[in-house]
């Protein structure tokens, strides 16, 4: 992981972005959707044999920073925003005579990743040691595996959601190449002003997961589609938060543009791109520009680029490092890591406890997305892309399910009061679920209150608004209170409409003419009275009596 | 009293013969005596003097925490001392605090032994002489008692002979009786080396057995803690203290098995020992060869199986050695930058230069020497040349000495070193690294495979400076190795110092105790 930072101006300009992004950021992430549908227009092409136009290879590298409570290689803390310099162990700050000792739960971690990506792995892994100077790393060299890293050889599933109504799911695969643990490096902060650096050393020595990703994407939709994919896995298995924002997980694009059957076209490597949607923004400008360049008939160099998102452009990061020789040996402080297939394998005198073991390991894997995703399709009865919008949102599965369990309605009719009129509502005022002020009993009980027919449909969405802002109350109490339950009084009724009749001779004199379309006009007006309590089959019956 | 082992020392205390405070004090007194060694990078009296009158209010108790219990002793200053400076004699780290004390060293704290200073060495460890320290050279105490006065006819203060290195100071502090042990290092031979020059019992004890954990590295795959005692049982005393697991220290391995003192009756007629040829080497004097022979005559004499052994890689050994120490010795160092700690040059105009500058005015040319050639070896393009390759060889090394013990060979009986210690006016006529290839020749091949050696001194030569021979055993048999070293001590009759006085003060007195050596041939 080659070190590169930013200006701390520029570093602040960020964060405003990302604050003011955030709130929307995981609505876009429901539906990534580029600019421009490259993908479509590059994909086609390769079935005619039309002359081949340029499309684009992308491959990823991705750190992802594991989910631990300590760190890789010391018994520091590891927390986001803590005080700078108070996550820091004498091993972190590279004091002399230190040595490292792996942190189990972080090998555990990238195994169980590496299981749930279909990888093998290695039974004994090595840890190296790659040196460059830079100011937030102390040691002068980061410990990675080079040479044999823990997992390798996997595969990722992700699904791309295309059509009209994007309805239509595409699955694709990307090959895992590895998964490698290692050290995750210091924070730099310049200070332009008084032309200084600063350095934060809480997060030197957290635990990554370096995966990286085949060149088997093409286009900024499928690459933002496979990391959103990647995010939902690695929060599903607890191995990594996977906020981007917050630098959990951190993406580097690899570019290039070819013919298909060509060779692979100069590679460019694209950084600092925080959100999965400026992830498929900067994959696509930089398609493009390359397309650009070798159409002019230019040649595309070697290099490195930075995503600015201000401008939606990718600019060339000043080369510090030239030609960097990382001059990798093996860590000579950290013995082989072993981990065993199963109990039974573990040699003598290894305690159990104390071993990685695969097979247990593999036995706690949690329900993966996609399998959630088909078994929602089809225990439920609900479209393919409403699951990709529960299982995209952390909880929302789980308050799906917990609803039915409440109510005898149908699946089907309980999916759009989820996804719509709670998830809508969630977004508006940046909650998560498990923030909602409507519980999913109380959700229920006002769904099983329109089911028995005591209120509307229209009442129940004016009932969950009144439950949102008065959480606590049930939906029974505000019907009650807002005298919102349906009027199925039949006297009562029979008054109102005979009002709305007598009220409205032309309307009346029309449906005796035969228009039968304008008794619903009369129809609206009693539900306007009433304010939408009126049981309708009821009204029509009273109203089709006055009128004939 | 100073002469003694201190095991003699320690029952003396129990039996309140002397008080730990009244030895503390001899000992810092004999420090302030033998100055001129510079065997002390930093004397630490004040916590010296605490730290008896707690061991003195444990024995006058009765309750003693062992027998290192108000025993004064030395730790070479790569060891990390909490809150007492470390500077493995660099400018680097010449203002350098730790905040931690390594496990060997806070081991031999909790037995209630009492650290008298920090010794010196060559810098960061490199080196054969403890000449290229920057704090100046270690100067042998045997060069200032009378057998080598007399013998030599030295007469100037520059007549003074090296103490072999790194571990220099390590062994002039025991040497010249200011502590009755001391920690030393050895990546090469940096305990043993020193330990033969000086006189004393040297042991590199199996790779893994002992806490790297506050050693500050040279090479962390060859280095290992060394013990440098007045005698053998000494030796495996400190051992059965410091061996073992540590959770710091991943590449630790437990104990074989508890280790105390040694028996004192071994037999040595059931036991084979391997003469390897390949160390009748070119430059061996003739005083050790026959100091070789000699032992190894005991050895037959007295029952033993002594056989000649070979050990074919072992002429690849120190090419070998340099290539694999000088790439960790590049990679080690980089962490030092004058950002976090140690020096910072005042030349700043930008992050590099700083580093550059700073890591120039830090080390000495030996060390930058090792970083550019270990650099070199780690580029891309040469790593498979030079890194795998030397990692192969020591593969093979290993295999070498694995073969012989597995054919039955129970110890290998070697020289230490060439010679006697050279005088220093010769020694410097050559660099670090000639010096280094020439002086480790039969000490690193057991660092390259791991094994447990030890030094034994067993005589004078003609100049009247000590000849050491050292033992190699298969890993994790360090006991076996250390009963057969302590046969060896038992019938050599290795004089002590004590029975010169050998101090500067009274170096001009006429009454210099005249006695008889022992023969060095």
């Amino acid at each position: 992981m080659a070190a590169f930072c930013v200006a701390a101006s520029e570093l602040l300009h960020n964060m405003k972005q990302i604050s003011g992004f955030y709130p929307k950021a995981s609505c876009v992430i429901r539906r990534i959707r580029t600019t421009n549908p490259r993908c479509d227009s590059q994909i086609q092409p390769r079935a005619k044999s039309t002359p081949q136009q340029l499309v684009g290879v992308v491959g990823l590298e991705i750190h992802a920073q594991i989910n631990s409570s300590t760190k890789l290689f010391s018994g520091s803390s590891v927390r986001f925003s803590a005080p700078p310099n108070s996550l820091v162990s004498f091993f972190d700050a590279s004091l002399p005579g230190t040595l490292p000792v792996l942190n189990r739960r972080c090998v555990e971690a990238a195994v169980m990743t590496g299981l749930a990506l279909n990888c093998n792995i290695n039974r004994k892994s090595l840890f190296d040691r790659k040196h460059y100077f830079y100011a937030d790393l102390p040691a002068g060299y980061q410990i990675t595996q080079q040479r044999q890293p823990v997992a390798v050889d996997g595969t990722l599933t992700y699904s791309l959601l295309e059509g009209k109504k994007r309805s239509q799911v595409i699955r694709k695969n990307v090959h895992i190449k590895q998964i490698q643990l290692e050290q995750d490096s210091g924070k730099s902060l310049h200070d332009d002003v008084h032309s200084q650096t600063l350095i934060d050393l809480n997060r030197a020595g957290v635990g990554l997961m370096e995966l990286v990703m085949e060149p088997d994407m093409s286009c900024g939709e499928e690459a933002a589609a496979a990391v959103r994919e990647l995010q939902l896995i690695l929060q599903a298995l607890g191995t990594c938060q996977g906020n981007m924002s917050e630098g959990q997980l951190r993406v580097d694009a690899n570019v290039s543009v070819h013919r298909p059957g060509e060779p692979l076209g100069v590679r460019t490597e694209v950084k600092n791109i925080n959100s999965v949607r400026y992830l498929a923004r900067a994959i696509d400008y930089e398609i493009q520009r390359q397309i650009g360049i070798l159409q002019r008939g230019g040649t595309v160099q070697n290099e490195t680029r930075a995503y600015d998102s201000k401008s939606g452009e990718t600019i060339p990061m000043r080369d510090k490092e030239g030609l960097q020789d990382y001059r990798f040996m093996p860590e000579p402080n950290l013995p082989p890591l072993i981990v065993y297939e199963d109990n039974a394998s573990l040699p003598a005198g290894i305690d159990a406890c104390q071993a990685v073991v695969v097979q247990k390991i593999k036995e706690g894997l949690p329900e993966l997305p996609s399998i959630k995703r088909d078994r929602l399709v089809q225990t439920y009865g609900i479209l393919p892309e409403h699951s990709f919008t529960l299982v995209n949102e952390d909880g929302l599965v789980e308050y799906f399910e917990a609803v039915l369990m409440a109510t005898k309605k149908e699946p089907r009719k309980v999916i759009g009061w989820v996804t719509n009129e709670l998830l809508g509502h969630l977004k508006q005022q940046d909650l998560s679920v498990s923030q909602s002020p409507i519980s999913p009993p109380a959700l229920a009980e006002l769904l099983e209150l329109q089911e028995t027919g005591h209120i509307s449909s229209s009442v129940a969405k004016q009932v969950f608004q009144k439950m949102w802002r008065s959480p606590g109350k049930t939906a029974a109490q505000i019907t009650q209170e807002h005298d919102l339950g349906l009027v199925s009084d039949t006297a009562q009724l029979h008054s109102i409409c005979q009002k709305v009749v007598d009220s409205h001779p032309d309307e009346v004199h029309a449906i005796r003419n035969g228009n039968k379309k304008v008794l619903n006009k009369l129809m609206g007006l009693v539900q306007k009275e009433t304010k939408g309590r009126a049981d309708p089959v009821l009204v029509r019956k009273i109203l089709q009596e006055k009128t004939s | 009293m100073l002469g003694l082992f201190f095991l003699g020392v320690s029952l003396a205390l129990r039996e309140g013969r002397i008080s730990p405070t009244e030895l503390c004090k001899k000992c810092l007194n004999r420090i302030k005596k033998t100055q001129h060694l510079n065997a002390y990078i930093t004397v630490t009296e004040e916590s010296a003097l605490k730290q008896a009158q707690q061991s003195e209010v444990r024995l006058l108790k009765g309750v003693p925490k062992g027998p290192l219990d108000g025993i004064p002793f030395a730790v070479k200053d790569n060891f990390c001392t909490k809150n007492i400076k470390t500077t493995c004699a660099s400018k680097m780290l010449k203002d350098y605090t730790p905040p931690y004390n390594a496990t060997v060293v806070q081991k031999l704290l909790d037995q209630g032994a009492v650290l008298m200073g920090k010794a010196n060495l060559d810098e960061f460890a490199m080196g054969a002489g403890c000449t290229d320290g920057a704090f100046g050279p270690v100067k042998n105490p045997w060069s200032y008692a009378a057998p080598y006065r007399e013998q030599t006819g030295a007469m100037l203060e520059s007549d003074w002979a090296i103490t072999g290195g790194s571990s220099g100071g390590s062994a002039a502090a025991v040497a010249s009786l200011t502590s009755y042990l001391a920690l030393g290092s050895d990546t090469g031979g940096s305990t043993r080396n020193p330990g033969a020059l000086c006189g004393v019992v040297a042991l590199k004890p199996t790779y893994g057995l002992l806490s790297r954990h506050g050693l500050i590295p040279l090479v962390n795959s060859m280095d290992v803690p060394g013990i440098m005692a007045r005698s053998v049982n000494d030796a495996a005393i400190v051992l059965g203290i410091l061996q073992g697991l540590d959770v710091r220290d991943s590449t630790t391995v437990p104990a074989p098995s508890p280790l105390t003192e040694l028996p004192q009756d071994f037999d040595v007629k059931n036991i084979c020992v391997g003469i390897p040829k390949e160390y009748h080497a070119p430059g061996l004097s003739e005083e050790t060869l026959a100091q070789w022979s000699r032992v190894a005559d005991l050895f037959e004499r007295a029952g033993a199986q002594v056989k000649q052994v070979s050990l074919p890689h072992t002429q690849y050994s120190i090419v070998c050695y340099h290539v694999l120490c000088h790439a960790e010795v590049a990679s080690n160092m980089a962490r030092f930058d004058g950002l976090e700690y140690g020096h910072r040059s005042q030349i700043d105009s930008s992050t590099e230069v700083m580093y550059a500058s700073t890591r120039h005015e830090g080390f000495n040319d030996v060390v930058r020497g090792r970083i550019l050639s270990g650099n070199y070896f780690l580029l891309k393009q040469n790593y498979q040349h030079y890194f795998v390759k030397a990692q192969k060889v020591r593969r093979l090394i290993a295999d070498d000495f694995r073969n012989v013990f597995g054919s039955g060979v129970d110890v290998l009986l070697t020289p230490t070193t060439l010679s006697d210690a050279a005088c220093y006016q010769d020694f410097t006529q050559e660099d670090n690294r000639t010096r280094s290839a020439q002086e480790d020749v039969f000490t690193q091949p057991a660092n390259m495979a791991g094994l447990p050696a030890v030094s034994v001194p067993t005589a004078l030569s003609r100049r009247g400076l000590p000849i050491g021979l050292q033992l190699i055993g298969p890993a994790l048999h360090d006991k076996k190795l250390l009963s057969v070293a302590q046969w060896i001590e038992q019938r050599v009759g290795f004089p002590s110092i004590s029975d010169w006085d050998y101090s500067r003060e009274s170096r001009n007195d006429t009454a210099v105790t005249k006695r008889e050596q022992t023969s060095a041939v």
